[in-house]
């Protein structure tokens, strides 16, 4: 009838190999999310060179032809890495890194629009832009169905592109954008659709409507200068 | 506040980790001691027991319980069974009648006044040194008596021997779920045995020395729990209890939610209102492991699955609440196209990898101990529906039996 004695050895080694445990989930998990990273960062520098080149194409073409601009150069995959950017920060934290390749997107995204702005002007393709300023400072809920909004309009009118920039965040150039736009932080989320500021949320349907109207106005000025590309349009409104 | 729920987490979960891996290493230090038998033993001596049998409305259920008792691997003459009618109202009664003429027999019956009553009542008449309780839903293998004593031949010090508790057949996924759990704890109280930290010496066949009784005085309601007292009051008398993985016993498990509830309810609420009634003995050096591992484990349990529960309810509200939102702004027309599968959205945080690492140290934990009771090493699906129940419905009568506590309400049997 004796008490048993305390193995003070023995909690001491599951506690060290406890914390191995979690060192080792820790370090899994480090390796993992670097690697992610690095796919992210594979994912900017691709879409990097694909403006770079369709900027320098569009240098070298422009006082030729229009018709050599292929769309693929547009690069479609600044939507996937918005994403996994978004889905990044919210899961990794918002590390330096994470900081780092988010300012870097959102430089990428207003060299895109002005590219593809210009792309558009010059050569008349179809096209619209808006331009959403979000915060992630603050919870914002509207900010997070004006999202859902954007997202199935984006997917409804792949002729549209839709930028979207966090409010918060400290680079040069987006701060540029909301001087441009005097876009305040109280009132977000804001979108600038034509040059027009809108702030608040907007429904998907009023937003197709602006889209729509965007659309006809360039179909006019097609119709009048290119009449090779109506047809085509129409199916488009046709469509849509 | 993400960063608190953080901090718990992980402080939760490591001590989850902590516990299943003392057990892993109490396993991995004492894996040649662990021994399952095939076939039958003979012991140098065969002291006399005595098996009490209290019954309250078990007619379905005693005939088959007495018989398994008769047919025991153990001299005729030295075992006596106590049949206690706890004033039942059923057949009962009728059912115990046709034993008592068979020699080993005697029958009792008294007033319905809780089964601690009814065990009390045989301890009264018992006059052989060793006796023990065995519930009137559950069946004893022939071998698990003699198994059982060959635990007191091998240590004088040992006070008591408790069985290994297999869930007697699975009809459906609630009680497949409970056969695994089953296993789980054949191994679990494995290892309480060999660190003499066991907290339950449970009512399907755990034998004792009479001296226990003598000593210590009888059973007591105990919120319901007198299996778990009776331990409580054996550890923190320094009274040796051991297990004997290959004496088997075969229980009846609940077959639907609501039984399994009410069981798991009465169970939660007796071991947090005995360890109250005991808390003098928490992380008390002189009481052992039972006082720094046992204990403060089971309290860290309900913690650590009511928490991961929360948790687990609070991710899928936000994530429900999100689609709601997604739905009311642009309806069910507009499906993401980007809705493909991309290992890029397969979340790796660190939690991400210690809640695999939980949940492999439990898998593990089942096959162990199926391996104790069965002698082979085996997977079954049982497993999930295991982590299914245990985790979606267990924390609810662990909260249930929180909230009774504080409200100090009393559950029912049954």
């Amino acid at each position: 009838m004796t008490g048993n004695p305390i193995d003070w050895k023995k909690y001491l080694i599951v506690f060290l190999f406890t914390v191995g445990l979690f060192l080792s989930a820790s370090y899994v998990s480090n390796y993992f999310g670097d690697k992610k990273i690095d796919q992210l960062k594979l994912i900017q520098d691709k879409i990097s060179i694909d403006i770079l080149s369709s900027e320098t194409q569009f240098s070298l073409l422009s006082e030729l032809s229009c018709k050599n601009i292929s769309d693929s150069v547009l690069s479609g995959e600044l939507g996937e890495l918005g994403n996994k950017l978004e889905w990044g920060q919210q899961n990794l934290g918002m590390t330096d890194t994470v900081s780092y390749l988010k300012k870097y997107y959102s430089l990428l995204q207003i060299k895109d629009y002005l590219l593809t702005k210009k792309i558009s002007e010059r050569c008349k393709t179809k096209s619209a832009f808006i331009l959403y300023f979000y915060t992630t400072a603050e919870n914002c809920s509207e900010c997070e169905r004006q999202g859902f909004a954007l997202s199935a309009l984006r997917d409804k009118y792949p002729e549209l592109r839709v930028y979207s920039f966090d409010y918060s965040i400290d680079l040069s150039a987006v701060k540029s954008m909301l001087q441009i736009y005097k876009i305040e932080d109280t009132k977000l989320p804001a979108l600038v659709v034509d040059e027009d500021v809108l702030t608040g949320f907007h429904s998907v349907e009023e937003l197709e409507t602006r889209v729509k109207e965007s659309f006809k106005l360039q179909e006019t000025t097609l119709i009048n200068t290119n009449p090779s590309k109506t047809i085509k349009n129409k199916i488009f409104l046709l469509n849509a | 506040m993400a960063s608190i729920s953080n901090i718990v987490f992980y402080v939760l979960t490591f001590l989850s980790v902590y516990v299943q891996v003392f057990f892993l290493i109490t396993f991995l230090e004492n894996r040649k001691k662990i021994i399952t038998r095939n076939g039958t033993i003979k012991l140098a001596k065969y002291p006399k027991v005595t098996v009490i049998v209290p019954c309250w409305d078990e007619e379905k259920t005693i005939y088959k319980t007495v018989r398994s008792l008769l047919d025991l691997n153990y001299p005729k003459d030295k075992l006596k069974i106590f049949l206690v009618d706890d004033g039942s109202t059923d057949g009962t009664w009728n059912a115990i009648l046709k034993f008592s003429k068979h020699p080993n027999v005697k029958i009792f019956h008294k007033e319905n006044g809780g089964k601690y009553t009814a065990l009390n009542l045989g301890l009264e008449h018992v006059e052989t040194d060793f006796l023990g309780c065995l519930d009137a839903d559950s069946i004893a293998d022939p071998e698990s008596l003699i198994r059982i004593m060959s635990y007191f031949e091998k240590d004088s010090d040992v006070m008591a021997v408790a069985p290994s508790i297999v869930a007697l057949k699975s009809k459906n996924i609630i009680q497949g779920a409970q056969r695994a759990e089953y296993d789980m704890s054949v191994y679990i109280k494995k290892m309480l045995g060999l660190m003499g930290a066991i907290h339950v010496a449970p009512g399907p066949l755990t034998i004792f020395r009479k001296k226990v009784f003598d000593d210590l005085g009888p059973y007591r309601h105990a919120h319901n729990t007198e299996d778990m007292e009776i331990a409580y009051r054996m550890q923190k008398n320094h009274y040796k209890i051991e297990q004997c993985n290959d004496a088997y016993i075969y229980t009846n498990t609940p077959g639907t939610i609501t039984k399994l509830f009410k069981q798991r309810l009465r169970w939660i609420y007796g071991f947090i209102n005995n360890t109250i009634d005991y808390r003098n003995i928490i992380f008390r050096k002189k009481y052992g492991n039972f006082s720094l591992f046992t204990v403060p484990s089971s309290i860290i349990s309900i913690f650590a699955v009511s928490f991961l529960f929360g948790k687990m309810a609070y991710g899928l509200s936000s994530f429900l609440f999100s689609k709601v939102i997604e739905f009311e702004t642009v309806g069910l027309g507009f499906v993401s196209k980007t809705n493909f599968p991309d290992l890029f959205f397969v979340d790796t945080q660190s939690p991400f990898f210690i809640i695999i690492v939980l949940y492999f140290l439990i898998v593990f934990s089942i096959i162990l101990g199926k391996k104790m009771t069965e002698g082979k090493w085996s997977f079954s699906f049982n497993t999930f529906y295991f982590f299914l129940i245990f985790s979606v419905i267990g924390p609810f009568w662990l909260l249930k039996a929180v909230y009774n506590t504080i409200l100090s309400r009393k559950p029912a049997w049954r």
